[in-house]
């Protein structure tokens, strides 16, 4: 095999994986088989996501580009994906649906994310993200049975096909302008252009942003959030949150990255009125929310409102603070619905705050995991979300945009309120005896733990993860 | 030999320990928490002999890399300070512990492991000497202090522990903007990342970006102190709180605050400490008479003695600002003594609250007669509080009296009036709790205090006429500290000062001879 294919090995193990799945549902419809081969595909192609090291960097004819970026945003998708994978066992398995599919839609998205990460041309970047689309309709209205499932599959169909047309229609003008589709030569285009505040790229970088803005679910671009997080099963949730998100940040980073983004300064002032708003608009709206799984909705839009500010100060120093946010905050949100489709017992999931009263004087060792993870989204030290927030804000005073940085710390601090009243919750002794949860699956439980140990673990000593992402992600 | 490391995480390692106790077995918990409660106290006496009495600067330092790729160390080290308020702490922490063998019922092992943590916090805070280390400490702390109160506290405990964190994280969220600001300010200085606190403190810094880190830095101590106005969280959190952790709050808690700027923002801004030097007098004025006229109305014991805290460190934030050898030493002392006397009233007004199951002034009357060894206490740790002579009390408060006095007259004036009020609301207190007949039957059939409960207050009580009568022991450690410490202050400004003339002289031969430059070069190389 020629070269440039080798170092596609990972997005082709993943894509063989989701054919053998299929053909294995069509045989027999074994739910543990099912996710076995999911699993072992997707710890093949995580291999290969290292073992591709040495052939690094390498485009894949014009559409693609496997470099230390891709590498890094991959092995983050994978794992993801994996953590996903079996949080969706546990969360099937007491639930009579056709489950086997589960798997081969999981491995398509994954599939969709890790073109995008990789992507270096408008085809392979809307490719990708319509792969990772339309397994998530799929994903998220998988409970057929559940209205509110449904309702939230339908209104993600609907926006997100919205937000592609605006995406598509940006392109083409894109295109139009300066005749070309491939990132690097457009960074050429764009540096020879004399004038860049022509009426037709500004538009067209706005409808981009659109496009980009609503899968980010940043303000004002965020409203399908709420309704489909809580409407998707727990797990679905798990990876919307992170491995589509991180997947089109990545992406967002190296067509910024790439086409020196940072020259358009109305764009700048654009993202950086988008950050304020999402910070602030996600955490206040988190505030009055009763709904655990409704909190983390909008605490995300928050989230990626703080990793907007990095990104916007730009420089190694904003890729270095990004990629490691998206890994801390990945980690976090992955346990925290992970925790909830743990407890859920058939029906109806567990996701009001009064579902979660007590729950540390019933299961100690979960209470103290989602405590764990938690503390790590609100930024407490100790914790890998205190060390991802605290090289966003450095990123932000190395640019010395004050307003965003100040913006940062008010809007952290409304978001500890609404992750301790969580807390408060859990630790409050019940009066009444609550509904008895299910027992908790071994397999699921052990995930939580390693997932708050390497919560705490990357919180002590994030040396050699920062120095990895030197490594890999500087490579853009 | 690095002896910080050990004090420091034997509380975390014995916390994890404990974490694999079965919950059931309540009375091994207890007894495992205690035994790591004193190892940690022997190690601090370890540290303490450790400690050269007439040494200047840090003493036994550590210093490994850390996090390498952004220059973080793990460095330690202590200075007399520190090493008084270390010793506190562990005290302190057997107290706590001793003081929660009754009161403690539901979820022992958690309300343990979080003291455990805690102390480890605690520790880590004064041996810190790298800022990103020192604000990993400082928040770590309130976790374990947010637990301690929402869960084992009073009624309103949610609303008192959420209102805690959100205060102090708060100040301390603008204190790491200000961090990361002095980080690259110091990499233009210097050419190189770190956080180490000793070498931001031997950089320059503007007088207008000195003034806005200054506020940021102060924010967040002032905050913890806590100074008039930023207080309400200390009275809910307080009252709300259990014994132990109005102990642990009062008397190593609050420390922090006045430790930071001790610490942290006089000596790495002195500038601006000086140009502070009368607002943050005046608002210690206001907190020593505010907080003492408030105690005199309180109802409740406990708020009275979480509202006399108030009164009392702004005694010792005025101490710091005299800016001025004996005020400053007061200061330090009077933190101290605050822990101790502070600690044993609120370890006090837990033992009749065990008993009682109500703090009301109006509920007691005439426990003398029925509770004569708990009187005898609560009367010297109440004198103590006021500050009489030969208790501890009277040491610290007397020095920074001078010193406020020999800095402005009228800050002594007013803060004397201070001492006079808060022997009315304590002896009224007192008077009111104390003697009399006993005019609630309830009252009649209370026990005095038991064996367990004299061993919580003999050592507490024992320091309190020790250090009235022989405080040569805290001055000989803490003298060197302060004096290094005001020196710098000094020095830093004066060399300012200096370059700032030279400035002057310059302009002013230039515009007269032209001989700019050779002048110039001149006062770069003086």
């Amino acid at each position: 095999m020629d070269i440039e294919y080798q170092a596609l090995w990972p997005v082709i193990i993943v894509a063989i994986t989701s054919i053998v799945v299929l053909l294995q549902a069509a045989i027999t419809r074994r739910h543990a088989v099912a996710l076995g081969l999911t699993i072992v595909g997707l710890i093949a192609a995580f291999i290969a996501v290292i073992g591709v090291g040495p052939l690094l960097p390498q485009s894949v004819g014009v559409l693609l580009v496997m470099d230390g970026f891709a590498q890094f945003f991959m092995g983050l998708i994978i794992a993801a994906a994996i953590v996903t994978a079996v949080l969706g066992y546990a969360y099937l398995r007491r639930r009579n649906e056709q489950r086997e599919e589960f798997y081969i839609v999981l491995l398509l998205a994954t599939l969709g994310s890790m073109v995008l990460t990789a992507a270096s041309h408008f085809v392979t970047f809307f490719l990708g993200l319509e792969i990772l689309s339309v397994s998530l309709y799929v994903m998220i209205a998988y409970l057929t049975e559940e209205l509110a499932a449904l309702e939230a599959g339908v209104k993600y169909l609907i926006l997100a096909a919205a937000s592609s047309a605006f995406l598509l229609f940006g392109m083409a003008l894109i295109y139009a302008e300066f005749g070309t589709m491939q990132f690097g030569p457009l960074a050429d285009a764009l540096a020879a252009a004399e004038d860049l505040s022509t009426p037709i790229v500004l538009v067209a970088t706005a409808l981009m942003l659109v496009g980009i803005g609503f899968k980010l679910a940043i303000v004002p671009f965020h409203v399908w959030t709420p309704d489909v997080y809580t409407g998707a099963p727990a797990p679905v949730t798990a990876f919307v949150a992170s491995v589509s998100k991180s997947a089109v940040f990545a992406l967002l980073l190296r067509y910024f990255f790439v086409t020196d983004g940072y020259q358009f300064d109305t764009v700048m002032i654009a993202l950086a009125v988008i950050a304020i708003a999402s910070m602030l608009i996600g955490n206040i709206l988190a505030l009055i929310q009763e709904n655990v799984k409704r909190i983390l909705a909008y605490s995300s839009i928050a989230h990626l409102g703080y990793m907007l500010v990095a990104f916007i100060a730009g420089g190694d120093r904003a890729l270095e603070a990004v990629a490691y946010y998206l890994i801390v905050y990945s980690l976090a949100v992955l346990g925290s619905f992970g925790i909830i489709s743990l407890i859920s017992p058939e029906g109806r999931e567990r996701m009001s705050l009064e579902d979660f009263r007590g729950l540390f004087w019933q299961r100690p060792r979960l209470a103290i995991i989602f405590t764990i993870l938690l503390l790590s989204l609100a930024g407490i030290p100790v914790t890998a979300g205190f060390v991802g927030k605290f090289y966003l804000v450095l990123a932000g005073v190395a640019a010395a945009h004050w307003v965003l940085v100040v913006v940062l710390a008010i809007a952290s601090l409304i978001g500890i309120y609404y992750y301790f009243r969580i807390m408060a919750v859990m630790y409050a002794r019940r009066d009444t005896p609550a509904a008895s949860t299910p027992t908790v699956s071994l397999s699921g439980a052990t995930l939580l733990g390693l997932l708050a140990a390497a919560t705490i673990y990357l919180g002590v000593y994030p040396d050699q993860l920062l120095l990895l992402i030197r490594r890999l992600v500087l490579t853009l | 030999m690095d002896w910080l490391t050990p004090l420091i995480f034997a509380p975390l390692v014995g916390a994890i320990i404990l974490a694999f106790v079965p919950s059931k077995q309540t009375e091994t918990i207890k007894g495992v928490a205690l035994i790591i409660a004193i190892i940690t106290f022997i190690l601090s006496l370890f540290v303490y002999a450790q400690f050269d009495k007439l040494g200047a600067g840090m003493q036994l330092t550590v210093n490994v890399p850390w996090i390498t790729s952004l220059g973080i160390h793990y460095h330690l080290g202590i200075d007399g300070i520190s090493l008084l308020l270390i010793v506190l702490t562990t005290v302190l922490t057997i107290l706590a512990i001793l003081s929660s063998w009754r009161s403690i019922t539901e979820g022992v092992k958690g309300f343990f492991v979080s003291m455990l943590i805690l102390t480890s916090g605690m520790i880590g805070v004064f041996c810190a000497l790298d800022l990103f280390l020192f604000y990993i400490f400082w928040e770590v702390m309130l976790i374990p202090m947010y637990f301690l109160i929402g869960i084992w506290g009073g009624p309103r405990r949610v609303y008192a522990a959420i209102k805690f964190v959100l205060f102090t994280m708060f100040g301390s969220l603008l204190m790491l903007v200000a961090i990361l600001y002095l980080y690259f300010q110091y990499h233009s200085f210097a050419g190189v990342y770190t956080f180490d606190m000793l070498k931001l403190m031997q950089m320059p810094i503007a007088i207008n970006p000195q003034h806005w880190l200054f506020v940021a830095f102060a924010l967040a101590f002032a905050i913890k102190v806590p100074l008039w106005p930023f207080h309400t969280w200390l009275p809910d959190a307080h009252v709300q709180a259990p014994t132990a952790g109005s102990v642990i709050l009062a008397g190593v808690l609050l420390k922090m605050g006045t430790y930071g700027f001790i610490r942290i923002a006089m000596p790495m801004f002195p500038d601006a400490t000086a140009t502070f030097v009368p607002y943050i007098a005046i608002l210690s004025v206001i907190a020593i008479i505010y907080g003492a006229l408030v105690s005199m109305v309180q109802k409740d014991i406990k708020s009275l003695v979480a509202f006399s805290s108030v009164s009392h460190m702004g005694f010792v934030m005025l101490g710091l600002f005299a800016l001025n050898q004996e005020a400053v030493q007061g200061a330090v002392i009077q933190m101290i003594n605050h822990g101790i006397s502070t600690g044993a009233l609120f370890l006090l007004v837990g033992m009749i609250y065990e008993r009682r199951h109500t703090r009301l002034i109006a509920e007691f009357g005439g426990l003398g007669k029925v509770m004569p060894v708990f009187s005898a206490f609560f009367m010297i740790v109440m004198l103590s509080s006021i500050g009489l002579p030969f208790t501890n009390g009277f040491v610290g408060e007397f020095l920074i009296l001078l010193g406020a006095f020999k800095a402005n007259v009228w800050y002594g004036v007013f803060a004397a009036t201070g001492v006079i009020l808060a022997a009315c609301y304590m002896l009224w207190m007192y008077q009111r709790v104390v003697f009399g007949k006993v005019t609630n039957p309830e009252n009649e059939k209370l026990t005095d205090i038991n064996w367990r409960e004299r061993i919580i207050l003999i050592p507490l009580v024992v320091l309190i006429f020790f250090i009235g009568i022989y405080p040569t022991p805290l001055f000989e450690r803490t003298e060197p500290a302060v004096r290094q410490v005001i020196a710098h202050i000094e020095q830093t400004r004066q060399a300012k000062q200096d370059l700032e003339r030279i400035d002057e002289r310059t302009l002013a031969l230039r515009e007269g001879a032209g001989l700019s430059q050779k002048v110039t070069e001149k006062g770069v190389t003086r």
